[in-house]
């Protein structure tokens, strides 16, 4: 009785020396430095990939106009609001045209005082010719009286010289005459320019479009450039995108896009590139491009972020690798690879890329060769590691 | 020849199996309060690996990005770059913040707590110093906007989104053991988006600082159109960065290119060393040693715990010791005895403590560093206490009077 009770005791102790032992064993293999790193791996493949630019933009008109005035002036009304449809030649607000109404009045008159002017010289060389006539009569009969001696040749004289003076009358009635109508015709033409200054007082839509912002109120005055009424056209919105320049090989104008804007995030909008602008930003280290819409979304807002993916055409075949596996030692850019159960670093040149975080490799690596993926620390030369499907880290 | 220790242990196997768990819990305590004092340090040391520099160029006069907050420009790493010896710089720009989770419905609502994560904003360069060396799951990021790749700690989990500030970003890579010095995880994000993210304000402060340029009569000047919008455009932008990252070429002495960095470019540079030092022994100085503080106490008690332990256990056997040496056992034998239950019961602590702590030690929030050194140490110090105990409790079992078998 006494020895078994003491033999299952002693049972019990080594069983529990032995658990402690394994524990303690495990306890060693799996931390420290002679647990092994647990990575994943991929094999190398061959294969094409879509390398895809990345950006993101604001969606602007490509024609908008701002109207404004030609003169500094006060705007005496307005006649839109904003989202209001507008009709190219539709008046859309007036500047306060202050004493034009009555500077044309004023020359309406003018121009009837020298339709009076010209009846007035009118009549007045009318007058001078029947002068001139007997003038000429008189002059021709005293010629002839004289030449028969019945007059003195100072008679004779007297009516010659009364001949001249009503040809001279008469011409002076013709510039009469010719003067009453410039007169006229100057303040015809004066009257059609402040007509036309009237007329230019009244602000009218350029374009077919729809009115963006209204930034004057009635009464307030507005210098010369400034804007009262924005108009875009809402068929021109496009996508002014901006990559980064690292990032924006391969970019040209036809390139097909995809646009998602912010306020519609799960419907991205077909596109494509429609202009590249020559100029980068240098400061932000950016490429600007306009990517148009094939259909512009309705209630699409001016100003609205979105993001624009562009695909380019697939590259050539090459050994492909996930963007993870690239790794940089000092200066180097390698992948490390299992090589009959030993890590190796191997320094690759690498190509292009894709969103999808798949990389182009040059060389480097040939396909089906063991390359580590994910790993749980960084790796070295002499790195022990156990091979796992997936690094499962939850949090504890 | 039988063993006096085994039999005694099987004797009163129970009683010995329970002191060594609770010395071993205890010991697991005092280890893990080294780990977390490690964990401290290594926390400050895997910020500078993580970076990957060997030098951090800074604003002029500041002790770098961790320490203090230091602001420049982010066209000044191109002049960095033109330095000799300079392989690689990169921009870069830290800020501690809360992260929210969004849920698919949109953002978190408002106060809740579980679903915001203090979190180190890292905005980086893709493929320059800066850049997460490993990933758990996941890939790089590779658009320029609005993708993050998340420390484990974070808790997120790939593909998840998160709201940083206004915008959200989805989570494409998982990486571990990316802390700021004080322990919170990172989360790294594209250099643009986090250069908005730490000088963009938000939406109300945007409208009120138009509104207030706006009211300012010689800022909003009715002759002269266009005026306020270009203020207000150059207000609404930032271009500025914590630090520069620098690698400088294999065989370049960081020092020599930090000089004329600091002389002629009007910048503070830091290597490696002057860095460690600054974030060891300046930055967590203060509680690395409360911590430290802590463990020397804690060990302290520790040791005296386990002496008295291991004395008393003996002094609750002078009976026993008495019946022996009445049947006249030898004094070494009854030594011997003695030491080894009390190196048995020390090793037993010192097995269960560090398994216990090896398996607590995850659930940690911060990180706690189990160092095999540590670990040696603590045996060492286990075993030396243990027979510096049992030593005491020897002389009192050696002068033990036979009689008391008898007696009382």
């Amino acid at each position: 009785m006494k020895t078994s009770s003491i033999g299952t005791r002693r049972f019990a102790l080594i069983g529990l020396g032995v658990l402690l032992v394994a524990a303690m064993t495990y306890v060693v293999m799996r931390s420290g430095p002679l647990a092994p790193t647990r990575v994943t791996v991929v094999q190398a493949t061959e294969g094409q990939l879509t390398p895809q630019l990345f950006g993101i933009g604001t969606v602007e008109a490509r024609r908008s106009y701002l109207i404004g005035p030609t003169t500094t002036g006060r705007v005496r009304a307005v006649a839109v609001d904003v989202g209001d449809t507008v009709k190219a030649g539709q008046p859309l607000a007036e500047m306060d045209p202050v004493d034009l109404d009555e500077r044309a009045a004023a020359l309406d008159a003018s121009v009837a005082r020298a339709g009076s002017a010209i009846a007035a010289a009118e009549a007045q060389r009318r007058d001078a010719l029947a002068r001139r006539e007997l003038a000429a009569v008189n002059a021709r009969r005293y010629v002839e009286l004289g030449r028969q001696n019945f007059i003195s040749t100072g008679a004779v004289e007297a009516r010659q010289q009364e001949q001249a003076s009503a040809d001279a009358l008469v011409t002076a009635a013709d510039a009469n005459l010719a003067a009453a109508r410039q007169d006229q015709q100057r303040l015809a033409a004066e009257r059609a320019g402040l007509r036309q200054q009237r007329a230019n007082a009244r602000l009218l839509a350029p374009a077919d479009g729809v009115v963006s912002s209204r930034d004057a109120e009635p009464g307030s005055t507005v210098v010369v450039g400034q804007a009262v009424l924005r108009v875009i056209e809402p068929s021109s919105l496009w996508v002014k995108v901006r990559l980064d320049q690292a990032r924006s090989g391969g970019l040209v104008v036809g390139l097909p896009a995809q646009i998602v804007l912010r306020s519609n995030p799960g419907r991205p909008l077909p596109g494509k590139v429609v202009r590249v602008e020559a100029i980068s930003d240098s400061v932000t280290e950016e490429r600007v491009a306009q990517i148009g819409f094939d259909q512009v979304p309705a209630g699409l807002s001016v100003g609205e972020l979105a993001e624009v993916t562009l695909s380019l055409p697939p590259t050539a075949k090459a050994v492909l690798l996930p963007n993870a596996a690239i790794k940089r030692r000092q200066a180097q850019t390698g992948s490390w690879v299992i090589d009959a159960g030993t890590l190796r670093f191997v320094p690759v040149r690498i190509g292009q890329a894709s969103l999808d975080g798949q990389v182009q490799v040059l060389d480097g690596v040939k396909p089906g060769v063991t390359v580590v993926v994910h790993s749980e620390k960084e790796l070295g030369e002499r790195s022990r590691i156990t091979v796992v499907d997936a690094l499962e880290w939850r949090r504890p | 020849m039988i063993s006096l220790a085994g039999r005694d242990i099987l004797h009163s196997w129970s009683k010995f199996v329970l002191t060594g768990i609770g010395l071993g819990l205890l010991i697991g305590v005092t280890l893990t309060m080294a780990g977390v004092y490690r964990g401290m340090v290594d926390d400050a040391r895997a910020l500078l690996n993580n970076s990957g520099a060997d030098l951090w160029v800074v604003q002029q006069d500041t002790q770098g990005p961790y320490a203090e907050s230091s602001s420049l420009r982010d066209d000044a790493v191109r002049s960095v770059l033109g330095q000799p010896g300079v392989a690689r710089a990169a921009n870069v720009t830290y800020l501690t913040m809360q992260v929210r989770r969004t849920s698919e419905g949109g953002a978190a609502p408002a106060g809740s707590g579980d679903d915001d994560v203090r979190a180190m904003v890292v905005g980086f360069e893709p493929g320059q110093p800066g850049e997460p060396a490993y990933l758990l799951a996941g890939r790089h990021i590779t658009r320029s906007h609005y993708e993050a790749v998340a420390d484990v700690r974070t808790g997120f989990t790939l593909g998840e989104r998160i709201r940083i500030r206004r915008h959200d970003y989805t989570v494409v890579g998982l990486t571990r053991r990316m802390v700021s010095s004080g322990g919170d995880p990172m989360v790294f994000i594209p250099l643009k988006d986090a250069q908005e993210t730490q000088f963009l304000k938000d939406n109300d402060a945007i409208v009120n600082d138009r509104a207030r340029t706006a009211a300012n009569p010689s800022l909003n000047r009715p002759g002269v159109p266009g005026l306020l919008e270009a203020i207000q455009a150059s207000q609404a932008n930032n271009r500025n960065v914590n630090a520069i990252l620098v690698q400088v070429w294999p065989g370049t002495d960081a020092e020599a290119v930090a000089e004329p960095v600091r002389r002629w470019k009007h910048l503070e540079a830091f290597t490696r060393e002057q860095m460690e030092e600054i974030l060891v022994a300046k930055l967590i100085a203060t509680s690395a040693k409360q911590i430290s503080m802590f463990l020397v106490i804690l060990a302290i008690v520790s040791a005296a715990i386990v002496a008295f332990i291991i004395y008393t256990m003996t002094l609750g056997k002078i009976r026993e010791i008495a019946v022996l040496k009445l049947i006249g056992t030898r004094n070494r034998t009854i030594a011997g005895m003695i030491l080894q239950q009390a190196l048995g019961l020390g090793l037993i602590g010192f097995v269960v403590g560090k398994v216990a702590a090896t398996f607590w030690a995850p659930i940690f929030p911060k990180y706690v560093l189990l160092e095999p050194g540590d670990a040696v140490r603590g045996l060492v110090a286990v075993v030396v206490i243990c027979a510096l105990a049992s030593t005491l409790a020897i002389r009192i079992a050696l002068k033990v009077d036979p009689a008391a078998a008898i007696g009382g």
